[in-house]
């Protein structure tokens, strides 16, 4: 069993059709972004009084920090469940999840009214505040993704410092240097990875306890007590599709075969997963007799509906049909419908039963708001298209067949 | 629908527990700095004396350094036409109720009710909001980073925010007139209210001059003083003639907002063992998997 796949640098070519229409949809938003900080939230956002969370919290950070649950999910099979198979995928989901994990963080910061104040919550402690935990949580694990990214920084660099002009003199200092980095974070890096995991369990599930104090202001379908469980729930099952949808775009992008093999297996681990998230959602519905919202038709009903069946129902059947699940095109979409679905869920829990007693009209985003987001997306994938190309990340066939070490170096002396 | 969501709320705190091993029904602490003083001041609202004059919005503004028409705009009945929220640019405001059985309309003044278990207290990521000793609900502009979380706590939804301001925007409501009471004087609205709408006291003493006034006149009130319970009791008390409900009060229970919030909180992190526990639990299936990797491959890797 020889592995013949290795992490590389990927040699192509940067700017593609897409890829341009990518950097226009990012201007776009860095553009309105710009209004953002000149002309107040307010000018830009349709938040008010009666909103004051819109798509930038509900989209931006609560269903990024879920979209990028990749990254603890691969890191908990890979390293500490030791499946020496999925090594392949943990450093594009860690990327991921680095990335997704970057732009909660400057998404929080555009909606802070007082960003200039967002280190307060490092010294400024309020022990009963959901929200601090869930912020210094996403600030720890933010840390712990990029020093779980350093050791790919270092394998590009050591034997390779090249640096420009007189500073060369420093080369073999600099790769000294690199070179007992490496080595500190190869003999510690075990202790960063269980943390990753569990701060992981610990904010995604609080990102659901987030609404429940907005008690009767929340629309009885979403408000529950369980909310940080099927948080919690929601975010493992989305991690491996995740890591499917991205694996097979970013295969057929660089035309490179997809490891059908890997993505197969990790779909096979979503169906069970699913059937859980399923069954406590639906217990929920039945011990707190909220099904009775679902007889009326509504926003909040119809919305309800087409999470639960589209985007949890409908996935499952295909997870568990075998026919399905071989084939790249079945496990694409079966994955994208769960990702549709926890997106949607959390949009559903933070805006769509959001429904505060006073509101005049309701809440939908602005075209500003919208641009933001959307070149907010398309930031993180023309970032993630850059850097797979600057540093060892993605799998590719190699010519010399030896086994290789990938992935976090120490978990396998 | 409350009883099953207090008995889920059991459910959920036993699911913690049994992660945890730790069971967690402590009271609702609200924060730090939450003194219940016994002394705490209140209002009593009676809106049945109420005429709507809006000379509170006036002396309110005044006080705050607020832009404010002159004092004579504010006879100008007009503004009763529309329902209108204390914001940005106004702590209180008063909106008009017709009354079917009665001569006159029912005018309601609307502030922020200073919760003695304040949500946004609780909420606060930096715990910019204080409850001070005679009651005030404080919100401290040193602290704030803006992020709008005690909106969507308020059960009364009361805290505005300055969306149009660039640079650093405040979160405006109603403080009690802090700086007044502090030298012995006595809130601008209730100073200035000609009909003695507004009562300020000791609350205990507030709630039973409350009692007698139903008592005493069990026609001309319904039998309920909002606020006395409401979300484990307010400052700001309120006396009717009509259901609360009709004069836009949101519906709520006797349960502090913060409390199930504060539970699950208390659960997930009792004394950190759970997050400790999943740590051991990790690590300790991490060197297991290795072990066995080790015995699989002879030790070579």
């Amino acid at each position: 069993m020889e592995h013949l796949f290795k992490p590389t640098p990927i040699q192509k070519k940067f700017f593609t059709p897409i890829v341009i229409i990518l950097s226009a949809i990012a201007i776009n938003g860095l553009v309105f972004l710009l209004g953002r900080f000149v002309f107040g939230i307010g000018a830009v956002t349709n938040l008010n009084d009666q909103f004051p969370w819109g798509i930038w919290i509900g989209i931006d950070v609560a269903a990024g920090v879920a979209l990028a649950a990749g990254g603890f999910t691969t890191a908990a099979l890979g390293h500490i469940m030791h499946k020496d198979k999925y090594e392949v995928i943990i450093r594009p989901a860690l990327l991921t999840a680095m990335l997704g994990y970057t732009f909660v963080a400057m998404s929080v910061m555009i909606d802070l009214g007082r960003y200039h104040y967002i280190w307060h919550p490092l010294v400024m402690w309020n022990g009963t505040s959901v929200l601090f935990e869930v912020g210094i949580c996403v600030m720890i694990y933010l840390t712990v993704l990029y020093i779980e990214f350093l050791p790919i920084v270092t394998e590009r660099f050591i034997g390779r410092v090249n640096l420009p002009g007189f500073l060369a003199k420093f080369n073999n200092t600099v790769d000294k240097l690199l070179r007992v980095l490496d080595r500190a974070l190869d003999k510690t890096m075990f202790i960063f990875i269980i943390s990753g995991v569990v701060l992981s369990c610990l904010h995604q599930s609080s990102l659901g306890t987030l609404m429940v104090i907005a008690g009767e202001k929340m629309h009885p379908l979403w408000q529950t007590p369980i909310l940080p469980l099927l948080f919690l729930l929601s975010a493992i099952c989305v991690g491996f599709p995740m890591v499917i949808f991205e694996s097979l775009i970013s295969s057929k992008s660089f035309g490179l075969k997809p490891e059908l093999d890997v993505l197969e297996g990790l779909g096979r681990m979503v169906g069970p997963m699913l059937l859980i998230y399923l069954t406590a959602k639906m217990v929920d519905v039945v011990i707190r007799e909220t099904y009775v919202h679902l007889m009326t038709i509504n926003t909040e009903s119809i919305m309800f509906t087409i999470e639960v069946m589209i985007g949890i129902v409908i996935p499952l059947r295909m997870f568990f049909s075998r026919k399905i699940s071989k084939t790249p095109e079945g496990l694409f979409w079966a994955s994208a419908f769960v990702i549709f679905g926890v997106l949607l869920n959390r949009v559903n829990n933070f805006i769509i039963a959001y429904t505060p007693p006073y509101a005049e009209s309701s809440y939908f985003p602005s075209f500003g708001e919208i641009s933001v987001t959307l070149g907010f997306i398309a930031l993180e994938i023309l970032l993630f298209r850059f850097l797979v190309m600057i540093f060892p990340v993605v799998s590719t066939p190699q010519k010399v067949a030896f086994k290789t070490k990938y992935a976090v170096k120490g978990l396998f002396r | 629908m409350n009883k099953s969501r207090r008995n889920f709320l059991k459910t959920s705190a036993f699911m913690g527990a049994s992660i945890a091993g730790v069971a967690s029904t402590k009271p609702v602490k609200g924060a730090p700095k939450n003194i219940l003083s016994d002394d705490r001041m209140g209002v009593l609202v009676d809106t049945t004396v109420c005429i709507g004059c809006r000379k509170c919005e006036w002396a309110c503004k005044s006080a705050h350094d607020m832009p404010t028409d002159p004092i004579e705009k504010y006879d100008d009945r007009s503004v009763f036409d529309k329902r209108r929220r204390p914001d940005a640019h106004a702590l209180t405001v008063v909106n008009e109720f017709e009354n079917q059985n009665g001569k006159f309309p029912i005018d309601v003044k609307v502030q922020c009710m200073h919760c003695d278990h304040p949500a946004c207290l609780s909420a606060c990521i930096v715990g910019a909001f204080s409850k001070e000793e005679n009651g005030t609900v404080l919100w401290n502009g040193d602290k704030c980073i803006g992020c709008r979380y005690c909106m969507v706590a308020c059960p009364f939804q009361i805290p505005a925010f300055e969306f149009d301001k660039a640079w650093s925007p405040d979160i405006k409501k109603c403080d009690f007139c802090f700086d007044r009471t502090k030298k012995g004087m006595l809130p601008a609205c209730v100073e200035i209210c000609p009909m003695e709408v507004l009562t300020y006291g000791k609350r205990s003493e507030l709630i039973r001059a409350a009692k007698e006034k139903i008592r005493l006149y069990p026609e001309r009130y319904v039998d309920h003083i909002l606020g006395e319970h409401e979300v484990g009791g307010t400052s700001w008390m309120y006396l009717s003639s009509k259901d609360f409900a009709q004069l836009d009060f949101p519906k709520l229970g006797k349960n502090a907002a913060p409390g199930v919030t504060e539970a699950i909180q208390h659960g997930i992190f009792a004394y950190f063992i759970p997050p400790i526990a999943i740590y051991a639990l990790l690590g300790g299936v991490m060197w297991l998997n290795k072990n066995r990797k080790h015995e699989e491959h002879g030790g070579d890797e």
